[in-house]
């Protein structure tokens, strides 16, 4: 297993009241991300557990993008990888964001 | 705690969506509570060893919600990750709630198992295996101390091998066309017995033995619900409350209306003779017919209703 931390200072928090969310599911060409709120509004943190080997560059790629666009402060990221491409991942993140910022629904 | 993702319309298919798509809107809304949620991360410490990904809940999600109002315990599987199978934690989390509500009879008095799984997880195969063999002994306990537990089968791992021995000791099974239950899948089957035993690509065949309609018209399943959610949620409200006390008398009648099972069928060498043998008029148009028409065919056929669990 390939297990990446990055860590990130994002423009501010996303909306939002959710404690903690999850989305996807580990599959092949899936992946689950789990989303927290529990880190300091400018903070976030993305921790990636993939059986993929080589591939650290494109995820970093991957996940500075998202936090570009997203802004996901206070967030501590958790991904179970199956083997997801870099799109799927980025559509995953997005999802994760906005059932966060949706709310406990 | 939401664990469920973007709200979606409750006709959403059953077949495709995943365990917790199902249970959001399964159950009344926002009503879900989830027990060992995934921010606790109990996932399987022995995945790592063959370099496979693990799931923060496992496989499995445990909790506890409302369905028209009354309160129920539900388990759910989620058949996309390694196959929905039955393992150490997975199979902990689901045993955990059933005994939990065998011995306190302060929780509510319903179990739902939204089964979806093809067996146990042969990476971790003893405690899989052991998994199964203590469900089904809680089942039973569970049951005889007035705990109604209800399968609901519609994935598309249907409910093989550990979760197909589950889903025979409970109180009712819902399925649905694209559910399937059985104990040896297909592949197996084919693998051990050839080809000409059966064959594991021909879905037609497969779906002809071990299909939630076949399962229907024979009385192997007790309610059929069309592929959505919604109707899952129907067939189940109707199901609450009607299971019968679990006492000699009920096992006896479950093994007289088996007996009567393998008297009336025992001979057929296909899907087609048993339902013709049941007196369907025209049972090749049985897997093509659309639902409501496959309910009224049913509601006319001798045995599919003599439930006696």
């Amino acid at each position: 297993m390939e297990n990446l931390k990055l860590r990130f200072t994002t423009r501010g928090p996303i909306p939002g009241t959710a404690r903690s969310t999850i989305v996807g599911v580990v599959a092949s060409g899936n992946l689950e991300v789990l989303l927290e709120r529990v880190l300091d509004q400018n903070e976030c943190a993305v921790e990636i557990a993939t059986p993929v080997r080589g591939y650290d560059d494109v995820w970093k790629a991957v996940v500075a993008d998202f936090v570009e666009r997203a802004s996901p402060g206070g967030m501590r990221i958790s991904i179970n990888d199956g083997g997801a491409r870099p799109d799927t991942v980025a559509l995953r993140l997005m999802q994760g964001v906005r059932t966060m910022e949706a709310g406990d629904e | 705690m939401s664990e469920t993702g973007r709200p979606f319309a409750a006709s959403a298919s059953w077949f495709l969506s995943t365990a917790r798509e199902r249970l959001a809107k399964l159950l009344d809304a926002g009503s879900f509570t989830e027990f060992v949620p995934p921010s606790e991360r109990v996932q399987s410490p022995h995945l790592a060893l063959f370099d496979l990904p693990a799931a923060f809940d496992d496989g499995m999600i445990v909790g506890c919600g409302r369905l028209g109002g009354k309160s129920v315990l539900v388990a759910a599987q989620e058949g996309q990750f390694m196959g929905g199978t039955f393992a150490e934690v997975s199979g902990a989390k689901l045993l955990g709630l059933i005994r939990a509500a065998r011995d306190d009879e302060k929780l509510p008095r319903t179990i739902l198992l939204l089964l979806d799984s093809g067996g146990v997880r042969l990476q971790e195969a003893n405690a899989g295996e052991l998994a199964v063999a203590e469900v089904m002994r809680a089942i039973v306990e569970a049951r005889a101390a007035g705990v109604a537990v209800i399968a609901l089968v519609g994935g598309r791992a249907g409910a093989f091998g550990g979760a197909g021995l589950t889903a025979a000791t409970c109180s009712a099974i819902v399925i649905s066309e694209q559910g399937r239950t059985g104990v040896t899948g297909p592949e197996v089957i084919e693998t051990n017995k050839g080809v000409e035993e059966f064959d594991s690509r021909d879905k037609a065949l497969v779906w002809s033995v071990t299909g939630g309609r076949t399962r229907r018209l024979i009385g192997g399943a007790d309610a059929y619900a069309e592929d959505t959610v919604a109707s899952f949620r129907e067939a189940t409200l109707a199901l609450m409350g009607k299971a019968r006390p679990f006492d000699l008398a009920t096992l006896r009648a479950e093994l007289a209306r088996l007996a009567g099972r393998v008297g009336r069928l025992g001979g057929c060498d296909s899907a087609v003779a048993m339902w013709s043998a049941l007196g369907v008029a025209d049972p090749r148009a049985t897997a093509d017919m659309d639902d409501p028409a496959f309910v009224a065919l049913v509601a006319d056929v001798k045995g599919a209703g003599d439930d006696a669990r």
